[in-house]
């Protein structure tokens, strides 16, 4: 039994990391590019800096929704799944 | 006159207390209720009661009674703003508030266009009641975006508004667009509607709680920085985590203010669209006309 709850807490543990881990992946490449291509844009127009900027963040803040998707499973996994796969353990037994 | 003036003041103090004095009966609320603790933990919304209810018990958590006391404080705010409205010798408040209704007329009608010009004041709301919940963290209070059933009550009500502004073009024209480009699609677009008010939720709560777990975590790791770095100090001052001041106000400064502030314009921004998006301008047009002609004969 104390071996199962440790089994438990451990990849629920190990699960939050790799879901962090590999999630926020995607997120940084996407946010990279679209900061790089709007520095390109603002050097080749300046007088267009204050349009692109806001454009910037409102696409950065979209492309983080993804990476925002697996902090939510992470969080869950560290704080709603322990408990509730060792209630279910406990009932099964 | 000059009895005029005093009446005007006392009313002005009156919307004042009417904005202050809720957050101040909450962080009351909040010192009285909350058990002492010394260690740090996260945890969701406190429950304050439970109302019983036919089917289930009716939950009222701190989240709840924080969000509707942002409410009565934003609304003496607005009351505040356009107090004594007058079309020379403005006010100061005046020129606030009419800033205020200018930038929002503008961002609607530049992203909604035309039809949705009379969309401004729910926008507005939509912005100010966002931001204020997640500014309520300066105070010390639980932030009601921070809990996941505020958030997605407001992305169910953006959802039933899109789902409205669909159905203009007619009913058929709506079920029609599930079927696109080929029927077989039909289930990935029913999918793909009922994503877009989880994604707009997750999205909100998401970057609020980040905000609080890291600082809790920062705030956590600096005791124990302290403790180890400072604890040869002697007596008492060895206890004091010095390193606790001033770092997490710089976290704050991003997490609370900064993608606060964004996190409701960003909110805005996409109810906007999204709306905006759903409205079938030609197939609405053709069925007006239709139905004008109709008139006619």
């Amino acid at each position: 039994m104390e071996i199962a709850v440790g089994i438990i807490l451990g990849c629920c543990a190990l699960g939050a990391g790799i879901c962090m881990g590999i999630g926020a992946i995607g997120p940084g490449i996407g946010e990279g590019n679209a900061v790089s291509k709007a520095c390109e844009a603002i050097g080749r127009q300046p007088e267009s800096k204050g349009d692109v900027t806001s454009t910037m963040i409102m696409g950065c803040a979209i492309a983080e929704t993804t990476g925002i998707y697996s902090l939510v499973i992470a969080i869950l996994l560290i704080f709603v799944a322990p408990s509730t796969f060792v209630g279910l353990l406990k009932s099964l037994l | 006159m000059e009895q005029q003036n005093r009446k005007f003041k006392m009313i002005d103090v009156l919307y004042l207390l009417m904005m202050i004095l809720p957050i101040v009966f909450l962080i009351g609320l909040k010192i009285l209720t909350s058990p002492a603790t010394t260690g740090i933990s996260i945890s969701g919304a406190r429950i304050y009661f439970k109302l019983p209810m036919p089917i289930q018990d009716l939950v009222i958590t701190e989240a709840q009674i924080n969000s509707w006391f942002v409410m009565i404080s934003i609304v003496g705010l607005c009351l505040y703003l356009t107090h004594g409205l007058k079309t020379q010798n403005i006010l100061r408040r005046q020129h606030l508030a009419e800033w205020i209704v200018e930038k929002v007329e503008k961002l609607v009608n530049d992203n909604m266009g035309e039809y949705f010009s009379d969309f401004g004041p729910f926008i507005a709301s939509i912005i100010g009641i966002s931001a204020f919940s997640s500014l309520m963290t300066l105070c010390g209070l639980f932030p009601p975006t921070s809990d996941i059933n505020v958030v997605a009550g407001w992305a169910i009500l953006v959802f039933l508004l899109i789902t409205y502004y669909k159905l203009k073009g007619g009913v058929l024209n709506y079920l029609k667009g599930f079927t696109e480009p080929i029927f077989v699609m039909a289930p990935l677009n029913v999918l793909g509607e009922i994503a877009t008010p989880v994604s707009m939720a997750f999205r909100h709560y998401g970057n609020v709680i980040s905000g609080t777990v890291i600082s809790v975590l920062v705030v956590a790791a600096l005791q124990g920085l302290s403790a180890m770095v400072l604890g040869w100090l002697p007596g008492f001052l060895g206890e004091i985590p010095f390193l606790q001041v001033g770092v997490p106000a710089i976290l704050s400064v991003y997490f609370d203010v900064f993608s606060g502030c964004m996190q409701a314009y960003i909110f805005a921004m996409l109810t906007m669209l999204n709306i905006a998006g759903a409205f079938p301008q030609e197939e609405y047009e053709k069925r007006r006309q239709k139905k004008l002609l109709k008139a006619k004969i």
